[in-house]
């Protein structure tokens, strides 16, 4: 090869004369985005719009309009379906408070490894067994109408509370388990670190390990919240006026379901920005630790 | 004749069926540093382990300056707090600010209030070089700097020996100097050290005394120019026959 072998000639010089300009700054080009967001747009109203066309061409339409999505039976129903839904809220958020923390001493208690915690280990994976393996259904039907049937003496004798209660039982035994799992998952190094310092295993825990895993969980916390948001309406068996009950009593006695698909709607408007909110936590947390990683 | 700060007498482990370590015996002076060295597997991480009893020994006596690690006399913290270890991936608390990872036994564990606590983190970490960093996370930083913040940390309560396990071996090799010249200031001041290194070259400038661990037992024990540089057995020179072939000698 020759000296003046043009492949090598551009490097050589730009040696000599410095680094290359930065490229120039990359501006959003609205002519380039503009061609797939009008496909995107048109492909949408044609597929959809085929879709709405084919299902209200039907010859069933206008009574499944009438039976489902009556305007007339929505505003009537829509107050005391709120009203109902307002008490769903209400209850999910204080369960799920009783949920967190009673899941984490069943957690705490499972993890702590000191041998005369033994039988109370023993109990907490009993009570995680049973409660995980029965239908939370059947837990607030048996807990909702048997306990207040009981009249025990000094307990409150609502369906409410007690259908609560089963909720909490049931779903406190999953997030025990999605606690452990993040306690486990907190680096064995951790836990070294903390017994040369001469911390307890109390203290290891409760200074150590559980910020990490409870930062850990977050992600998976954040389903359980969402499936208990809507499965706070299972209440509504043991007759609890909730959204739900609110809405089958107007169908009961107008025989149209338009009231229903007000109460999915109020639904859908509360667990659709928590399943949002969800995703975004979780790719936060993937993104911290690609970065811890890297 | 003066009591050594660790005595380890004929001590014995098992994991399992899988014998770690064999009827060692290694004595570490007052203010002496005794740097362990082998190969992978040859014992020498826990045998520094058993000594603060993050590793209970199955056979043997392992004394702290004449009174057994596990003798009552301790406490539930006094081994901890004589006998402090650095490991090699730091360790440090990722949730904590580097103050808050350092006064954190001082505090919880020794009852030292928060304002003495935080005075004597402060000054320990402008000694390490490391005063500017108080309320940074470990993520924050560099490795270099986080292990200075755990040395920092192990020499909080004033600990009588410092085991420091394979410290720089996580490192970039261009940040190893800064965490040696550390132990190297804690050597000058006369504490105890025990040290499991692969830094051949830091264990021949540094170390009163090294030992050459293999399968379980220290296979030979002597000042390091003689180790280095006249090795008795033959699986000691093949083993730094080939430290030096990887050119870390």
């Amino acid at each position: 090869m020759t000296d003046d072998n043009p492949a090598q000639a551009g490097p050589q010089r730009n040696a000599r004369r410095g680094p290359p300009p930065p490229p120039p700054s990359r501006r959003f080009d609205w002519r380039a985005a503009a061609a797939p967001a009008a496909i995107g747009a048109v492909s949408v109203v044609v597929v959809f719009g085929a879709l709405s066309w084919i299902v209200t061409s039907a010859e069933q339409w206008p009574r499944i309009k009438l039976q489902f999505f009556n305007i007339d039976a929505m505003v009537a129903a829509f107050p005391r379906v709120l009203r109902g839904f307002w008490v769903n809220m209400q209850v999910w958020l204080t369960v799920l408070a009783c949920i967190l923390v009673w899941a984490l001493v069943l957690a705490i208690v499972r993890s702590l490894r000191a041998p005369w915690f033994a039988p109370f280990r023993l109990m907490v994976v009993i009570y995680i067994d049973l409660f995980r393996g029965v239908p939370v259904l059947l837990l607030v039907l048996l807990f909702g109408f048997g306990i207040p049937a009981l009249n025990l003496p000094g307990l409150p004798n609502s369906g409410l509370f007690w259908g609560s209660v089963a909720m909490v039982l049931s779903y406190a035994s999953y997030v025990a388990e999605i606690y452990r799992s993040g306690i486990d998952a907190v680096h064995e190094g951790q836990r070294a670190a903390a017994k040369s310092l001469g911390l307890s295993e109390w203290q290891t825990l409760r200074y150590a390990i559980l910020p990490q895993a409870l930062r850990n969980v977050v992600p998976a916390l954040m389903n359980i919240v969402v499936a208990l948001q809507k499965d706070v309406a299972l209440l509504s068996v043991i007759g609890v006026r909730d959204a739900v009950r609110e809405a089958q009593i107007y169908t009961a006695s107008t025989f149209n379901y338009s009231s229903l698909i007000v109460a999915a709607g109020l639904f859908l408007l509360a667990t659709v920005p928590m399943a949002r909110l969800a995703d975004y936590l979780t790719r936060r947390d993937r993104e911290r630790r690609l970065q811890v990683a890297g | 004749m003066t009591t050594p700060m660790i005595e380890i007498d004929t001590v014995t482990k098992y994991f399992g069926d899988k014998l770690v370590l064999d009827r060692v015996s290694l004595t570490v002076n007052p203010h002496e540093v005794v740097c362990l060295i082998g190969a992978s597997g040859s014992g020498k991480s826990t045998l520094l382990r058993c000594v603060n009893r993050l590793v209970e020994h199955d056979y043997g006596t392992i004394r702290l300056d004449g009174v057994a690690v596990e003798d009552t006399a301790f406490g539930k913290t006094g081994l901890q707090k004589r006998a402090g270890i650095v490991f090699q991936s730091y360790n440090l608390f990722p949730h904590m600010t580097v103050l808050d990872n350092i006064t954190l036994a001082p505090r919880r564990v020794h009852g030292v209030a928060r304002a003495e606590a935080e005075a004597r983190g402060r000054e320990v970490l402008t000694r390490f070089g490391m005063g500017d960093f108080a309320v940074s996370y470990p993520e924050q930083l560099s490795g270099g700097q986080q292990q200075r913040v755990a040395i920092a940390r192990a020499l909080m309560t004033r600990p009588d020996v410092l085991l420091l396990d394979e410290i720089t071996a996580a490192l970039d090799p261009e940040l190893v100097g800064e965490v040696l010249a550390i132990i190297r200031g804690l050597k000058d001041e006369g504490m105890t050290m025990m040290i499991v290194t692969h830094e051949m070259g830091f264990a021949r400038e540094c170390a009163d005394k090294v030992a050459f661990l293999d399968g379980g037992t220290i296979l030979e024990e002597d000042a390091p120019e003689r180790l280095f540089g006249s090795p008795r057995k033959a699986r000691t020179r093949a083993f730094l026959q080939r430290i030096v072939e990887s050119g870390r000698l």
